[in-house]
């Protein structure tokens, strides 16, 4: 199921990534998608002769938000509470589950429908749910794919991007009927078909809905408005026909003001979907008199994300506005596939948010700053200038000064000891010198690993030290610079 | 202490590097400069069209005085029996509709109601060239949202002068105290494989009779 709980347990991204680089169907869905999305992205994003001032102005407005979050929020309450809804403070995952499950009980109903939302698969909302005998139901085609599935997402925009049509049929005809409509007898795995099958899967629930949960990408402290960017209709029907709705958002999804929401609106389709806009965005503001619910529930989400904000160079990272351009264009993300960063956040993005998040006390949340090159390309892409390999390399020191990893551990503490004496050095240098022929081809023990896919240089005869002695005739001593 | 306090005071913890005098509410980027036109006005409508049609709506220009006659012919070639019109709807654009029953949601249509209708007649609030959207407000001639979700069919009336070339021009024309929807071409997804299908759950079809100004005038 798409949940953040079935995430536990899982194995550090080393392992996951093997199995995964293993499976030839997953690195062929893989791949095809994430290299037409880039493309696309490239693309629209090559129409707008300003877009590094568009990304500047999305970075400033952003940053400003975070350095005054406590302010924009209490704003965002205010108008949210003047426009008829009630706003709940979640502090974790448990409190907002806890809210959540209350507020459905209230109304006397026993499902929901949802609309994709990251903050809701990060609490856990739908497992949290089902335990109170509340059943919630994917209504993005994605997201059902993958409930249907009893699967994980494994991309933020399209969580089913590593099923392939004939799988999605094959769940279609198997799962469908315990949920609801069943599938036709006579589904064809042509992607038209398979979309018709979901629209009359879910038509009914969505006429009956008394409940929906939602989250949103935007909300703007000045007017109480939220937003829900999508393409299918299934938010609009979430957010448009249902009784009561319930939308749980990540405390760093503010804006200050209606101006300032521009800005977004031309990063976000662009660089998500590489659309020049995306089919739907639905905006709303509280309750509307005789249109959509007539209850409205936001619950801010903390969850870690004041823990982020802590931090000044981690604090960025709550700059994303969750397009997925990251994953798409990140070598790492292409050959692991999304499931190995163990998170519902995965890809460079996850990299960061996933140990900021949850701490880097389990070993697979220690291994996910690792689980990069360090090229760049996320910078490049990210719409709010994210610098993530910065932050990557700010959360190994973090790791490293944690414990970090032991065979690295040891290595470094050598290190240090034959680096902190020039005569130390020399005599290693040397040593290593003269032992270059018995040099192994991989290293004994732990470091076999490292060699599996490198080759272990040779050292050279002399040292540079010892060959800058012999050229120059006198003994390496250090000198000023001019 | 209430979750409420408990959040607001871990942020405000978090950020003690932030100089207590720093301004607030001061201008930011996205207000301090006016929008830069990055299309030239004449340029506009033709811009929109295009757009429009990439993201596979059907578009038809049309004279003002030429808009009953479309309207009805649109309504027909779909072979639409009943439409939805919301209320508020001006009477000159639905003139020639005869044969075609009119749903009225002046008394607010049931969701079967809606469900059995053939398509709904809306005008917009604002248009945009530079993406192909249509921003529906909920305003007179529009209705409340669901009236272009549930139908399968969505035929928007949208006047030249309430076209504007960029998404920031858009902005200042809306007011978000109203429900909004943003709408770029029939309802479509890239789930599978990224091969992109028009009509998931809202309407399949959106056609678009964008009125132009008279002549001369």
């Amino acid at each position: 199921m798409s949940n953040g709980s079935a995430f536990l347990g899982l194995p550090a991204f080393p392992g996951a990534a093997r199995e995964a680089v293993g499976n030839a169907q997953l690195r062929h869905n893989l791949r095809k998608a994430t290299h037409t999305i880039r493309s696309k992205r490239a693309a629209v994003v090559g129409e707008l002769d300003d877009w590094e001032e568009l990304r500047a102005a999305g970075k400033a407005v952003k940053d400003h938000t975070l350095r005054h979050l406590d302010h924009y929020l209490v704003r965002l309450e205010e108008a949210v509470t003047a426009a008829g809804g009630h706003v709940h403070w979640a502090a974790d995952a448990d409190e907002a589950n806890r809210i959540v499950t209350e507020l459905v009980r209230a109304t006397g109903g026993h499902d929901v429908v949802k609309v994709k939302s990251m903050a809701t698969q990060e609490i856990g909302l739908n497992e949290a749910l089902e335990a109170e005998g509340i059943r919630a139901y994917e209504t993005d085609l994605a997201e059902l794919i993958v409930q249907l599935g009893d699967d994980r997402p494994s991309h933020i925009l399209v969580p089913a991007i590593h099923r392939n049509r004939s799988e999605i049929r094959e769940i279609f005809l198997r799962e469908m009927a315990a949920w609801g409509e069943p599938a036709p007898d006579d589904l064809t795995d042509e992607p038209r078909v398979l979309a018709e099958a979901a629209r009359r899967h879910l038509r009914k629930r969505f006429l009956t809905a008394q409940v929906a949960v939602s989250g949103a990408n935007f909300m703007v402290a000045e007017t109480g408005t939220l937003v829900v960017v999508e393409s299918e209709g299934n938010g609009r029907m979430c957010l448009t026909l249902p009784e009561t709705l319930i939308s749980v958002v990540g405390i760093e999804k503010v804006v200050p003001t209606w101006q300032d929401l521009a800005v977004f609106l031309q990063l976000l389709p662009r660089s998500s979907t590489g659309e020049r806009m995306n089919p739907y965005t639905s905006m709303w503001t509280g309750v509307a008199p005789s249109d959509g619910p007539r209850n409205f529930h936001l619950v801010l989400l903390d969850n870690g994300r004041s823990r982020v904000l802590a931090d000044e160079v981690g604090r960025q990272t709550l700059r994303c506005i969750r397009c997925s351009a990251c994953l798409n264009v990140c070598p790492v993300y292409e050959r692991a596939g999304g499931h190995a960063y163990g998170s519902v956040y995965p890809g460079p993005i996850g990299a960061i948010l996933t140990p900021q998040l949850r701490g880097t006390t389990s070993e697979l949340d220690a291994s996910l700053p690792y689980a990069s090159t360090l090229c760049g390309a996320c910078y490049e892409v990210c719409p709010v200038a994210i610098d993530i390999p910065e932050v990557l390399v700010h959360l190994r020191e973090q790791v490293v000064e944690g414990g970090g990893h032991r065979a690295e551990r040891a290595a470094m503490k050598a290190a240090g000891w034959i680096f902190a004496d020039p005569a130390r050095l020399a005599r290693v240098q040397r040593v290593a010198g003269r032992a270059r022929r018995i040099v192994p081809r991989r290293l004994p023990g732990p470091g076999a690993a490292w060699t599996d896919t490198r080759d272990l240089p040779v050292p050279p005869e002399q040292s540079f030290r010892d060959w800058w002695a012999a050229e120059r005739g006198r003994p390496t001593t250090p000198r000023s610079n001019p | 202490m209430s979750s409420r306090d408990a959040v607001l005071a871990r942020i405000r913890a978090a950020l003690v590097d932030v100089p207590a005098d720093e301004a607030v509410d001061g201008p930011r980027p996205s207000e301090a400069s006016p929008p830069r036109a990055r299309v030239a006005r004449d340029a506009v409508l033709p811009l929109l069209v295009e757009h429009l049609r990439d993201y596979r709506a059907v578009v038809h220009e049309v004279a003002p005085d030429e808009l009953a006659g479309a309207l009805a012919e649109a309504l027909r070639r779909r072979g639409c029996k009943s439409v939805i019109v919301p209320p508020g709807t001006p009477v000159a654009w639905i003139a020639e509709t005869d044969g075609i029953e009119l749903l009225d949601d002046t008394t607010p249509l049931t969701v079967d109601r809606l469900d059995a209708a053939d398509g709904t007649v809306t005008g917009c609030a604002v248009a945009i060239a530079e993406t192909g959207t249509i921003v529906l407000d909920a305003g007179p001639g529009q209705g409340r949202r669901a009236l272009t979700l549930v139908p399968d069919y969505h035929l928007c009336v949208v006047h030249a002068e309430d076209v504007v070339a960029s998404v920031p021009e858009a902005f200042p024309r809306l007011d978000a105290r109203r429900p909004l929807t943003w709408i770029s071409g029939p309802s479509a997804t890239s789930d599978i494989e990224l091969d992109r299908v028009e009509g998931v759950h809202g309407p399949r079809t959106l056609e678009v009779l964008l009125v132009r100004p008279t002549p001369g005038r």
